[in-house]
């Protein structure tokens, strides 16, 4: 009954979906007030419907109801409930309903808190919004419906794919959809601004926020794939430039670009047509994202079960949402007038390589991940195409672009100065310099891009750091330095925060790929293996069992010099239900590296096990980095300025401040 | 700087990006494109040992034997012809006897070194690349009679 009422709820929401996307559109056209006010109550009843049509879902896994098809499929009735809710969204159809939820969501927030947009501007967002989720309700109805019954009803369920009952997991997909779906924020703004034919400032300064917030998501949720990837898979590496991995790889490059591009619209009155060209290509990345995971048409190491049958609609969708926003782009972009000129050494110009560079580097990711696709379309023969490519055509890329980043903010907006801000930037030169020759140093050499890696990530951190002494005069005038440093606008913070994390993630990237060191052996327990200088003694495997599943568990003691360092127990679970083993790796997290262990098939009768014993340098930061960038976006979301909705005036600022500082 | 300009500079840009890109892409092509083999096209077409390569198909039941120093021989097979595969490592959690399965590494003397084994993370899902090797040797269907034998049921047959 709670099924039919969730399956109900979400036909209703087509309805009401369906009504949001023509009344309120028509009324902007024809000025009627009355019709365009229609969107607001139209947003909040979707919303509410699909929280009724989730929750029904998300009951109907708690208590394991296995006359629902889905629940069938994808629980148990012993599994944890931790599980049991995350298996809502761990499977193709409750992630969709959980993708409508999240957008009717943003939706309905627009709708609560739109008050200071234009009628017009509002009604037509919101009416763009409710097309986007029409879309997505046939697509559910019409090929995957959650609610469907079976008779009669299984005693109990095929579990879930036991790679997917993680922590990690648990949370990856919610993350990546908010980040998908944030960015169906901008593009309901970016197609109602070109119905309208006009972007300015305070278009801008809705658009920002969304983006950031959806960038930061994303990050979150990309983060903690990779990491994911990183621990269960026990293959010691954390990025496979997998086609999964490379679909929410895109979006976050053509974000990182809205991002960027969307400041220069704000403050500066120009790129608008380009902007809006980005927002189109953000969302249609997350789509793309979105259904090539799902569809069936990749190749993945991480492909989960999945349904050619529905490519067909998806492509459909597909091709009206970008063949259709591209077409209203092409004949209303035009008309946007942009009044802001700049010379190509300024602080527009950093900003405007930035989007060029993230958006080729988006398109040679696209390139990658579809050429095999397309190739065999063609009859060409199949063929993978994974790391060797991608490094070597997407590190060379965006290395120019990175060291770019330390000038940019040095810059000023319309005209910079390149000697200048090089002469500013002499501490970060030399810091560059000592930071290769001690990476050398250290490591003995290395391979090439290793070195060119951690010189760039300490370029960056320095320039970054630089750039805030400077802002806040800390070598001039130090007194009140510090009170500066606290008077900096949220979005300054946010800047600095996320550009250092970004450093560090690129040190990350830099010393895991350029000197990861790997071992595989048989290993008796006594027998000893050192790996970049770290002793590994196994001491015998036990087994054991958990809540559903067993366990056969191999003890590692790692010391160094003599000095002990961790104790790692590597672990095999074997899922009886799906009759399927799964490997944890063992990891001890150290500042320079991850010591990271995985044992294998038992080998001889002397309790000989095969053993993979990795150490992975500097992976840590990659995950700070990564924080960091988090948090840097988030409190750049939180700047006052996108709040209030429109420029903060001098004096109420410094009034502020003032208080501030007295508190 | 006249807006004409500004314009010419943006696509001038534009264009030597992508021109570098494109430079990066058409040198990679060569080295780093990785094709996928059946075993009957490693056996019928001559290949060259310095290529990489994937083969995909069912790992061979019984052939699965492991060496000394953690080293794995096995045969992956499109139920027409066979190759012996060669691996040092960890097998994937997923590897089983009938099971697909995809290899990549380069073939040399008569035998498939692997440096990389890859099965995939659901145990009812067939790789494309290994369901096409058997509709192309013509035993898709006894694969599917197979596959039925087992236990397994397509996913989307309800």
């Amino acid at each position: 009954m709670i099924a039919e009422a969730g399956h109900f709820a979400l036909v209703l929401a087509l309805f009401v979906g369906i009504v949001q996307s023509t009344v309120p559109m028509v009324g902007a056209h024809r000025d009627n007030t009355i019709w365009m006010a229609m969107a607001k109550p139209a947003a909040m009843s979707q919303f509410a419907l699909i929280i009724f049509s989730f929750g029904a879902l998300t009951y109907s896994h708690v208590v394991s109801d296995f006359s629902v098809v889905n629940v069938y499929q994808n629980s148990h009735s012993l599994k944890p409930m931790l599980y049991k809710v995350s298996g809502v969204w761990g499977n193709h159809e409750g992630s969709l309903l959980l993708w409508v939820l999240i957008l009717t969501g943003f939706g309905s927030a627009v709708a609560m808190f739109g008050g200071n947009l234009p009628p017009s501007l509002k009604a037509r967002v919101l009416g763009v919004q409710a097309m986007v989720s029409v879309g997505f309700y046939l697509f559910m109805l019409l090929t995957s419906n959650p609610f469907e019954r079976m008779f009669p009803a299984a005693l109990d369920g095929q579990d879930m794919n036991p790679l997917l009952q993680d922590p990690g997991l648990a949370f990856h997909p919610p993350f990546l959809y908010l980040g998908y779906v944030g960015f169906s924020m901008a593009f309901s703004f970016a197609i109602a601004a070109l119905i309208e034919g006009r972007v300015d400032a305070a278009w801008a300064r809705w658009v920002r926020p969304w983006t950031l917030a959806a960038w930061s998501f994303l990050t979150i949720g990309i983060a903690l794939g990779s990491w994911w990837a990183y621990y269960e898979l026990g293959w010691g590496g954390w990025w496979f430039w997998d086609p999964v991995e490379n679909a929410s790889f895109m979006p976050w490059l053509a974000g990182t670009a809205l991002l960027h591009s969307a400041i220069v619209v704000e403050k500066r009155d120009t790129m608008k047509s380009w902007t809006i060209f980005l927002a189109i290509l953000a969302f249609s990345m997350s789509l793309l994202g979105t259904f090539l995971v799902r569809s069936g048409v990749l190749t993945s190491v991480h492909a989960f079960a999945t349904d050619p049958e529905r490519g067909v609609f998806i492509l459909l969708l597909l091709m009206i949402v970008i063949g259709g926003s591209l077409a209203l782009f092409a004949l209303r972009a035009p008309a946007l007038k942009s009044t802001g000129m700049f010379k190509p050494i300024s602080r527009e110009g950093g900003l405007l390589l930035n989007n060029l560079v993230m958006s080729t580097g988006c398109a040679v990711v696209l390139l990658g991940t579809l050429y095999p696709l397309f190739l065999d379309a063609v009859g060409g023969g199949k063929v993978s195409i994974g790391p060797p490519f991608f490094n070597a055509v997407f590190i060379p890329l965006m290395l120019p672009m990175l060291f770019a980043m330390g000038y940019g903010p040095m810059l000023s907006w319309k005209r910079g100065d390149l000697a200048g801000a090089s002469k500013r930037l002499i501490v970060a030169f030399i810091a560059t310099g000592i930071a290769a020759a001690a990476t050398v140093a250290i490591a003995d050499g290395g391979p090439f891009f290793g070195i060119i890696g951690m010189a760039i990530a300490v370029w960056m951190g320095v320039s970054v750091l630089v750039e805030m002494a400077e802002r806040i005069r800390l070598f001039k005038a130090p007194g009140k330095a510090f009170a500066r440093l606290m008077h900096q606008p949220r979005a300054t913070w946010g800047m600095t925060l996320a550009h250092l994390g970004m450093a560090m993630a690129i040190a990350g990237m830099a010393g895991a790929g350029g000197w990861k060191a790997e071992s595989i052996q048989v290993m008796k327990p006594g027998e000893t293996v050192t790996v970049s200088g770290y002793d590994f003694t196994f001491e015998g495997a036990k087994s054991g069992r958990g809540p559903n599943y067993t366990i056969i568990q191999g003890d590692f003691q790692v010391t160094r010099d003599g000095e002990p360092v961790a104790m790692l127990h590597a672990e095999k679970r074997n899922y009886p239900v799906r009759q399927m083993p799964t490997t944890e790796a063992a990891i001890h997290t150290l500042m320079t590296g991850d010591l990271y262990a995985v044992i294998g098939d038992s080998e001889g009768n002397e309790g000989g096990f095969v053993t993979r014993i990795y150490f992975n340098p500097l992976v840590v930061w990659m995950w700070i980095g990564s924080l960091f960038m988090v948090v840097g976006g988030t409190i750049s979301v939180s700047d006052r300025r996108y709040r209030i909705g429109a420029p903060t005036a001098r004096q109420s600022k410094s009034g502020k401040s003032a208080e501030a500082a007295s508190a | 700087m006249k807006r004409k300009h500004k314009r010419l500079s943006f696509v001038g840009l534009a264009l030597l990006l992508i021109a570098a890109a494109a430079a990066l892409v058409l040198n990679a092509y060569e080295e780093s494109i990785v094709f996928f083999h059946s075993p009957t096209d490693i056996i019928e077409k001559k290949v060259s040992s310095d290529r990489r390569l994937r083969l995909g198909g069912l790992v061979e039941e019984d052939s699965v034997q492991k060496k000394a120093d953690a080293v794995v021989v096995f045969n992956v097979t499109d139920l027409s012809n066979s190759v012996s595969v060669r691996y040092r490592g960890i097998l994937p959690d997923l590897f089983r006897e009938g099971q697909g399965v995809v290899a990549e590494g380069i073939f040399k003397d008569g035998v498939f070194q692997a440096d990389e084994v890859l099965a995939k993370h659901d145990e009812t899902y067939m790789p494309p690349e290994v369901a096409d090797a058997l509709k192309k040797s013509g035993k898709w269907d006894a694969m599917g009679e197979e596959m039925k034998r087992q236990g397994h049921t397509p996913k989307d047959s309800k």
